[in-house]
């Protein structure tokens, strides 16, 4: 005889616990390390912030077994670790610039750090429901395109490495554009879910692709330009493919259609093409990109050189935390970390960091696959894939795959917005994963039984 | 939507695979490219955070790592000073590791070696500071102490070898200059040392003794002549052959006199052995035309001309020109004609003659030892080619016995010594000085040295200069002080 079991499924918040406290001790070994590596000491503020980023992690989980007991356990587990990492490989630069006082940007970026967690811990519990956030489908566009053209203003517009996607006020400074990939990934997916009938039904075939008509072509047109607008006016090939790429990414979920892939490429090849033929600028950083050991190459900037060189005496098991010369390489805190923890970390350090965030962005696509209403699925594709996609802009751009870019790495690299911004769509990924993931209530059960009674058909 | 997302996260995987493989080629593939770009300040101190390997001579150092309280933890001190300058080179946080030794075997100095590569992991694990390992070179002091002396302020080069292994007892190239100048710590000292160095006019950095610009050999190449032609079997030491005032050369307005416009020998004739000792430059351009320029050059090529040496410095090879018509072949016969060489190259030729016929390979480098001072690396003795066959190597030594006994080498005696060697006096432009050469081995019977010396432009002799009066002393000084107890 069978038993009838129900199903229920686990919230999985203990195994978030125990990957948490892993997380922390991964982090606080590696501050140890460092300690011991570079003054020869043991660190005497080691248990000062073990004790504060155990609270704050431990915090967040409370609050997310408050009020999203469902959400996924891997994310925060991994969002912390990375994050503890990039504070840590931020401590260890403080130490070899012999920085001091206000100098110092560790303390600040565990600032953000704190102000980071506790705003995404606020984003759980103030957003029930993300569904809520489709009623803003078109306030999170204008912030977001507002957000993305803010640097091209006079006066706070900063010009920072080449590119100019940062803002400065006073001795503030704010790249937009990862808020701006949040609030246009909301935009997108609010829009692509009520458009997605007509993108993806009507239209005629050609050579086994299914076309759009001419008139459906204007949303992607505007994204379009915009990226475009964005590569030759802020000068950042990053941010123009990443926004872009999410676009095509969300427009190719939405209507199914790779006709809207191929388009997508195409036209941004095309543009990429023009400007490169058109800006003295694209120019230069495609010679650093295709040829950057030549002397015109070196003579305009040798800032990739560096890191390369960097990466390489890493090797593959790398020199050890606090061993290596990141502080040799420009920026080595903000876009050249990733150089900077290939050489101390070697090549399997850095392979066990990128596996990390493609657990990360896999987690958020398992998500988009079982979240049930369109909106939902949209929103989750469109953040996990722009974290993908930034990831592989930056490690691309440093490792020669495509033009260096501005960007920053989620989580690792020194600055409050990439903080903000990446903590906050953690946030989102996690209530969309509580959902996700929650059992149906009851109620809800009661009305899928109904619906699938009037299915029921009757044998005689 | 959930077929596009699975679809969406394949080309998830691809951009994340991207990124292995690339992160893959730059830290393991090419890394050992990137390590060894120039201005590659992490491998610069790296290569200073280890101790670098000591160059030792007799044990004690010419080349050593001091530790120092800078960034850099250690200094490269040379307590020899200018004495061994182009053979150590020198070991420059701005300017690299060169000039010598320290460029050549920077590898294995530094610790880099593959060689190194087992000793390089017990040292991890025992926790030992790695260090680079020590080289104990084959120089002979006392040699090399003499060579700089007689040499003086005179530009130039000696090389003392012994003929039977190879070993290069001396390498002496003046001018000279101070290595620790440029290992300096103190940057600003080493690019003045550095600019100073490159703008001296009798540039020191250079090693004339194996890669300067290259010398006409002058009369002391009619040993190669000789040896060609006691090696057809038409000739033998013995044999007359003309030997006039002046030698019509055929197909040219030039004619080829003697050096002292007198004929070689009653009726115009000399023997072989008497044109070498008198050093007849109407008899060797005869041979040069019975012989043929090809024969010339096939005889040179076997002594080692052309051959591209490492020792470990990299010899720059000595060339006689292709496509010789016959006042050429006469011209090159007696060194002249765009006929180049090293010292080394006609060190090397007396050491082959002293040797048997056989010409060994020159090294530097005795072995190379680990911190440990357990060795790592011994050279062998190794054979280049057979030049001549014994009885013609025999013939050449008694007749290079009679250049300095009673012919144009006599200031190379030593008492109680016989001494075989060969002058030279190459003219290189019309009007000036000429180059005062000599070559010789030593003792005659059982050779325990080699040696070839250059003064540039006859050195203080000037224009005056012959090779037996300016460079056979030098020669001389070398020999007596490594046979003389």
């Amino acid at each position: 005889m069978s038993t009838v079991t129900s199903f229920r499924p686990r919230t999985r918040r203990n195994v978030e616990l125990v990957l948490l406290l892993l997380a922390i001790l991964i982090v606080l070994v590696a501050y140890l390390n460092v300690g011991l590596a570079i003054d020869g000491a043991f660190p005497p503020d080691l248990v000062k912030y073990g004790l504060g980023l155990l609270s704050l992690a431990v915090g967040f989980h409370l609050v997310l077994r408050w009020r999203a007991s469902y959400a996924d356990p891997l994310m925060l587990p991994i969002a912390t670790l990375l994050n503890g990492l990039g504070l840590v490989m931020i401590h260890r630069l403080d130490l070899a610039y012999g920085r001091t006082g206000s100098h110092l940007l560790a303390p600040k970026q565990l600032i953000w750090s704190t102000l980071a967690v506790l705003i995404a811990a606020g984003v759980i519990i103030a957003l029930r429901d993300h569904r809520h956030l489709r009623r803003f489908t078109f306030t999170a566009m204008a912030a977001g395109l507002g957000m993305l053209l803010l640097p091209l203003l006079p006066g706070i517009g900063r010009n920072i490495n080449g590119s100019r996607i940062w803002i400065g006020i006073g001795p503030m400074s704010f790249q937009p554009g990862e808020v701006a990939k949040i609030l246009l990934v909301i935009f997108f997916a609010g829009y692509l879910v009520q458009t997605r009938d007509v993108l993806s039904l009507v239209g005629r075939r050609f050579l086994g692709i299914a076309l759009p008509r001419a008139q459906d072509l204007g949303p992607i047109l505007i994204a379009w330009l915009a990226s475009v607008g964005v590569l030759v006016f802020e000068k950042d090939l990053g941010s123009s493919l990443l926004f872009f790429g999410v676009f095509v990414a969300m427009l190719y979920v939405a209507t199914e259609r790779r006709s809207w892939v191929a388009i997508g490429m195409t036209l941004f090849c095309a543009g990429s093409y023009i400007a490169y033929l058109l800006f003295g600028h694209v120019q230069t950083r495609v010679l650093l990109w295709l040829d950057p050991f030549s002397a015109k190459a070196i003579a305009a900037s040798d800032q990739l050189v560096k890191g390369l060189m960097g990466m390489a005496k890493g090797g593959l098991l790398g020199s050890g935390l606090g061993r290596g010369h990141p502080e040799l390489t420009y920026f080595p805190e903000s876009d050249f970390i990733v150089p900077s923890f290939g050489e101390e970390i070697g090549l399997i350090g850095l392979f066990a960091m990128l596996l990390l965030y493609v657990l990360l962005v896999e987690r958020g696509l398992r998500t988009a696959l079982g979240v049930r209403d369109g909106f939902g699925k949209l929103l989750a594709v469109g953040l996990s894939f722009s974290m993908a996609l930034q990831c592989f802009v930056v490690v691309g751009g440093v490792t020669r795959v495509i033009p260096l870019t501005g960007l920053t790495m989620p989580f690792l690299s020194y600055g409050g917005s990439s903080l903000l911004a990446n903590w906050s769509l953690v946030a989102l990924l996690l209530r969309i994963s509580d959902q996700a993931r929650r059992p149906l209530p009851d109620d809800e059960d009661l009305a899928i039984a109904s619906s699938a009674h009037t299915q029921v058909v009757s044998r005689q | 939507m959930n077929q596009p997302i699975r679809r969406l996260s394949f080309i998830v995987a691809l951009l994340f695979s991207t990124l292995l493989i690339s992160t893959t080629w730059i830290q393991f593939v090419t890394a050992k490219q990137l390590d060894a770009l120039p201005g590659n300040r992490r491998t610069l101190l790296d290569n200073y955070a280890r101790e670098r390997g000591a160059i030792l001579i007799d044990g004690s150092p010419i080349a050593k790592s001091v530790p120092t309280k800078d960034e850099l933890k250690y200094v490269r001190t040379y307590p020899s000073g200018k004495l061994y300058s182009q053979v150590t080179g020198y070991y420059s946080f701005i300017y690299g590791a060169g000039g010598g030794l320290e460029g050549s075997e920077d590898a294995l100095l530094s610790g880099q070696s593959d060689t190194l590569f087992y000793r390089r992991v017990v040292d991890m694990v025992t926790g030992k500071a790695p260090s680079g390992a020590s080289l104990e070179l084959t120089i002979n002091p006392k040699a090399q102490q003499a060579a700089d002396q007689a040499l003086g302020n005179q530009r130039g080069a000696v090389v003392a070898m012994d003929p039977s292994t190879g070993a290069i007892l001396a390498m002496v190239s003046h001018p000279q200059y101070d290595p620790t100048t440029l290992s300096s710590h103190n940057l600003n000292s080493v690019e003045a040392a550095w600019k100073a160095l490159n703008a001296d006019p009798g540039r020191p950095a250079l090693n004339r003794a194996i890669a300067g610009d290259l010398y006409p050999p002058g009369s002391t190449f009619k040993l190669i002549t000789a040896a060609a032609a006691l090696s057809s079997g038409k000739f033998t030491e013995q044999s007359l052959i003309p030997g006039p005032a002046t030698l019509d050369l055929p197909q040219s307005t030039v004619n080829l006199p003697t050096d002292d416009h007198q004929p070689c020998g009653p009726g115009n004739k000399t023997t072989l052995t008497h044109a070498l000792e008198i050093s007849c430059n109407t008899a060797f351009g005869w041979l040069g035309l019975d012989l043929g320029g090809d024969k010339l050059r096939a005889q040179a090529a076997k002594f080692g001309f052309g051959d591209a040496l490492r020792v470990p410095m990299r010899v720059t090879p000595s060339t006689v020109p292709a496509q010789l018509n016959a006042p050429q072949s006469a011209q090159a016969a007696i060194g002249q004609y765009d006929v180049r060489v090293t010292p080394l190259q006609m060190a090397m030729v007396s050491a082959a003659i002293a040797n048997k016929g056989v010409v060994m390979n020159p090294y530097l480098v005795k072995d190379s030892r680990d911190s440990n001072l357990d060795i790592i690396d011994q050279t062998q003795p190794e054979q280049l080619s057979q030049a001549v066959s014994a009885e013609v190597a025999a013939a050449l030594t008694r007749m290079m016995v009679t250049v300095v006994q009673s012919g144009t080498g006599t200031p190379a005696q030593i008492p109680g010594i016989e001494v075989a060697g060969k002058t030279g006096t190459a003219q290189h432009t019309t009007g000036g000085a000429p180059h005062a050469w000599f070559t010789a081995f030593a003792p005659a019977i059982d050779p325990k040295i080699a040696v070839a010396v250059v003064v540039e432009d006859g050195g203080n002799a000037g224009s005056e200069a012959f090779g037996g009066k300016v460079a056979a002393p030098i020669a001389r000084q070398v020999i007596e002080a490594v046979l003389k107890p």
